[in-house]
C-alpha cells in the first residue's frame, strides 16, 4: 500500500460510490463521509484534506482560522517541468487554500486549542516557508493564549521548490516549540498517513506526545529511497503506526473516530485541563 | 529526504572541468624536469606556463556551475572532518558511543584543542578508503550518531566547552535499522535541543550538505560555509530523481536549488562563507585548513565573549526569522512587541565595548564581494 497511489486517482467523494484503497470494498459514499473517510470493511483511514479535517476535530463552529494573509512565493524561481508558480496556482485552485497548512483557535470538547492542519491535498503537504511560518506563528500563539497545541501532520516532507529555504523551516519550528516547552506549553503531534522527511524529523516528533492514525507511514526516508539503498524488500508494515509503536517511537494509536475524545481526556491532564469543567 | 547517491565507483581525481589545468600542469612538470637535466635556460617558457596555469585556474574556479562546485565538494582529495582534527588540533581525545545502542563510525566526536582553545569537535566522517568509506556509510549517520552527537554536545555543555561541528554528509541514512531506531526523532531532538545548549556553537559546512542529516549538527551561532560546500534540502540526485525522473537531471537540480555558498550567503541561510584557496581545498589542502584554523581561531575567541543569554537569544532569533522577507520580520517584531509590551522592536543585544552580534570582520584579500551576512 503505497501512498504514491492516493497522489494518482483522485476518487474524492464525488460519485455514489467510493473504492477503498486498502481492500478495494466498494463503499456508500455518504457512510464512507459519514466514517470519516474510514473503511468501514478494513479500518483503513484515508487521507483527508485539510478543511475536513478541522471539521471532524473541532466542536462545531468553534474553529476561527488565523494567520490567512500568508501566501507563498517563488523566491528561487525553481523550475523543473513547469514553474514552482505554476504549480502553487494549480495547488491553490485545487484546493482552496493559499498553502499546505490551516491554523486557528477551536475547541475541541470544550477544551481550547490551537490547531495547525497541514494539507496532504496542497502539493503533498509539503512544507516551505508558509507552512513552516504559520506553524512557528501557531505555536506562538498557544504560547500567548497559554492554549495547547495541537497539530496534525499528513505531509512528504520538506518542499523542494523552495531549497534550504523549506530546510530552515525545520529549525524555526523546532526552535518556536523549544520556546513553547520552555514557558510551560504542551503539545500534540498527531501523525497521519503519510508523514515522512523533514517534517517527521523536525516539529512532528519534539511535541510533548506523539500519536499515530492506524497504518500510517510515518518516518523520515521513503520506502522507495530505502529500498533502493538496501536492495532489499521491506518487512512487513515497515514504517507504519503499528511497527513504530512496537519500537517506541509513538505514545499512542488512535483511530480517526475516536481522535477527538482521546484529545479531550488526554487535555484533562494539563494543568489547566484539570480545572476545567468538563460535560 | 535524504537520497544517497549510487556509487559504482571511486570518482577521478581530475574533475572534467578541471582537464584543461591539468594539461597545463602536466606541461609545466614536463619542463621543470627538463630544466633539472639540461643547462639550457628555460625560465621564460617555465614562467610562461606558470603565469599560464594561474590564470587558468583563476578563469575555471570563477566561472564554476552550481554543479561544479557539488563535485568539487565531493573531490577525492578535499580535506574530510578527520584531515581538519589531524592537521588544525593539537591534541584530539575521541569519544565514542550513545550511550544507548552503539557507536556510529558516520560521526566523530571528542575533545579538541584548536590555536589553544579547548573545544568539542563534533563532525561527520566518510572515510578516505573503501573500507572506511562503507564503515562510515559514506557519512550518513544512523540515529546512534546523532544522539551521540546530542550526548557530547550536552557534555561539552557541563564543561562549558565550546562546540565545533564539521558538516559533512550527502544526507542521514536511508535504511530498515535507521528507521527502526528513530531517524527522524533522533534528527529532530538535536536540532530541537541545540537550540538550548548553553555553550558557543559553530557549524562549518566543509562539503555535502545533505537536507536534515546536515541540519541535526547545523544548529549553531555561527554557521559558515566552505566557498565550495552545498548545503540543500535534498542532494541534486535525489531532487532529479523526483523531478527529472532521471540522474541527468541533477545539474539542472543543482541550479535550481541553489544550493551554492554564495547562493546560500545571499539567501540569508548562513552567517558567512570561508574561502578556498583558487582550484579548490582539494588543490591546497593545507593553505584551506589553514583558513578554516583562522575563522575558527577568530569566532571562538568572538563567541566566548559573549553572554550566554545573548547567545542563545540571538541563535534562537537567527533560526526563527531565517530567510523571511524584510517586511514580514518587521511584521513579526511589531506582534511580538505588542505581544510583550515593548517599546522597540527587536533589539539586537549588544555589549558596549565588545563586538556586536554580527561578528568580527575576516579580512579575505581580493574578494570584493560580499562574503557575511550583513
Ligand atoms: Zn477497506
Amino acid at each position: 500500500m503505497g501512498w504514491g497511489r492516493l497522489r494518482k486517482k483522485k476518487d474524492i467523494p464525488g460519485g455514489l460510490w467510493t473504492k477503498c484503497k486498502d481492500c478495494g470494498a466498494l463503499i456508500y459514499t455518504k457512510e464512507f463521509v459519514q466514517n470519516m473517510h474510514v473503511c468501514p470493511k478494513c479500518g483503513f483511514h484515508h487521507t483527508v484534506f485539510g478543511r475536513r479535517r478541522i471539521e471532524i476535530t473541532a466542536d462545531p463552529g468553534t474553529f476561527a482560522e488565523r494567520f490567512t494573509d500568508l501566501r507563498p512565493t517563488d523566491r528561487l524561481d525553481f523550475v523543473d517541468t513547469v514553474s514552482y508558480a505554476e504549480k502553487i496556482e494549480k495547488a491553490q485552485e485545487k484546493t482552496g487554500q493559499t498553502d499546505a497548512c490551516i491554523a486557528g483557535t477551536c475547541q475541541i470538547e470544550g477544551h481550547d486549542v490551537v490547531l495547525a492542519v497541514l494539507d496532504f491535498c496542497f502539493m503533498g503537504g509539503s512544507m516551505g516557508e508558509v507552512v513552516g511560518e504559520k506553524l512557528a506563528l501557531a505555536i506562538e500563539l498557544a504560547e500567548e493564549l497559554k492554549q495547547p497545541i495541537i497539530i496534525f501532520s499528513a505531509s512528504g516532507g520538506a518542499r523542494m521548490h523552495e531549497g534550504a529555504i523549506s530546510l530552515m523551516q525545520m529549525a524555526k519550528t523546532c526552535a518556536a516549540l523549544q520556546k513553547f516547552a520552555a514557558a510551560g506549553g504542551f503539545s500534540i503531534s498527531i501523525m497521519t498517513n503519510p508523514t515522512t522527511g523533514g517534517v517527521t524529523a523536525s516539529f512532528a516528533s519534539v511535541c510533548d506526545l506523539m500519536i499515530g492514525e492506524p497504518k500510517a507511514l510515518i518516518g523520515f526516508a521513503g520506502p522507495r529511497v530505502i529500498q533502493n539503498t538496501i536492495q532489499q524488500d521491506l518487512p512487513e508494515g515497515f514504517q507504519r503506526s503499528e511497527f513504530l509503536l512496537e519500537k517506541g517511537q509513538l505514545d499512542k494509536i488512535v483511530s480517526r473516530p475516536d481522535m477527538r475524545a482521546m484529545i479531550a481526556q488526554i487535555l484533562r491532564y494539563t494543568p489547566r485541563g484539570r480545572n476545567h469543567q468538563s460535560a | 529526504m535524504a537520497r544517497k547517491a549510487k556509487r559504482t565507483s571511486n570518482p577521478p581525481s581530475v574533475l572534467p572541468f578541471e582537464q584543461p589545468i591539468e594539461d597545463v600542469r602536466s606541461r609545466l612538470l614536463e619542463l621543470e624536469e627538463l630544466a633539472e637535466q639540461t643547462t639550457h635556460d628555460l625560465s621564460e617558457e617555465l614562467s610562461f606556463y606558470r603565469e599560464r596555469l594561474k590564470r587558468l585556474t583563476q578563469e575555471v574556479y570563477s566561472n564554476l556551475s552550481p554543479w561544479n562546485r557539488v563535485q568539487v565538494a565531493r573531490h577525492p582529495k578535499r580535506p574530510l572532518t578527520g584531515d581538519y582534527v589531524e592537521y588544525l588540533c593539537q591534541e584530539f581525545v575521541e569519544l565514542h558511543g550513545d550511550g544507548q545502542f552503539g557507536d556510529d563510525r558516520a560521526i566523530v566526536t571528542g575533545f579538541a584543542t584548536i590555536r589553544g582553545h579547548r573545544v568539542m569537535v563534533i563532525g561527520h566522517r566518510k572515510g578516505r578508503n573503501t573500507k572506511e568509506r562503507l564503515a562510515c556509510h559514506f557519512g550518513s549517520a544512523h540515529p546512534e550518531g546523532y544522539r551521540k552527537a546530542l550526548l557530547k554536545m550536552q557534555l561539552a555543555e557541563r564543561m562549558a566547552l565550546p562546540i565545533v561541528c564539521f558538516v559533512n554528509t550527502p544526507g542521514a541514512y536511508p535504511g530498515v535499522g535507521a528507521e527502526e531506531r528513530g531517524q527522524a526523532r533522533a534528527i529532530a531532538e538535536n536540532i530541537y535541543k541545540m537550540f538550548r545548549i548553553k555553550v558557543p556553537i559553530i557549524a562549518l559546512l566543509i562539503g555535502d550538505g545533505g537536507s536534515g542529516g546536515a541540519l541535526g549538527i547545523a544548529i549553531a551561532d555561527r554557521v559558515a560555509m566552505l566557498e565550495n560546500s552545498w548545503y540543500s534540502v535534498i542532494s541534486p540526485e535525489g531532487c532529479a530523481s523526483i523531478l527529472w525522473r532521471s540522474a541527468e537531471g541533477k545539474e539542472k537540480a543543482a541550479d535550481a536549488l541553489k544550493l551554492t555558498a554564495e547562493s546560500m550567503l545571499g539567501l540569508g541561510l548562513v552567517d558567512e562563507i570561508v574561502d578556498e584557496p583558487v582550484g579548490g581545498a582539494h588543490a591546497h589542502p593545507k593553505q584551506s585548513m589553514d583558513l578554516v584554523g583562522d575563522f575558527l581561531d577568530l569566532q571562538l575567541t568572538h563567541l566566548g565573549q559573549l553572554p550566554i543569554d545573548d547567545l542563545l537569544a540571538n541563535r534562537y532569533r537567527k533560526f526563527r526569522n531565517i530567510a523571511q522577507i524584510e517586511a514580514k520580520i518587521e511584521k513579526q517584531a511589531q506582534s511580538n512587541a505588542q505581544l510583550k509590551g515593548q517599546a522597540t522592536p527587536n533589539p539586537s543585544p549588544v555589549v558596549p565595548g565588545e563586538p556586536d552580534s554580527s561578528g568580527p570582520v575576516r579580512r579575505t584579500p581580493g574578494s570584493p564581494r560580499n562574503r557575511r551576512r550583513t
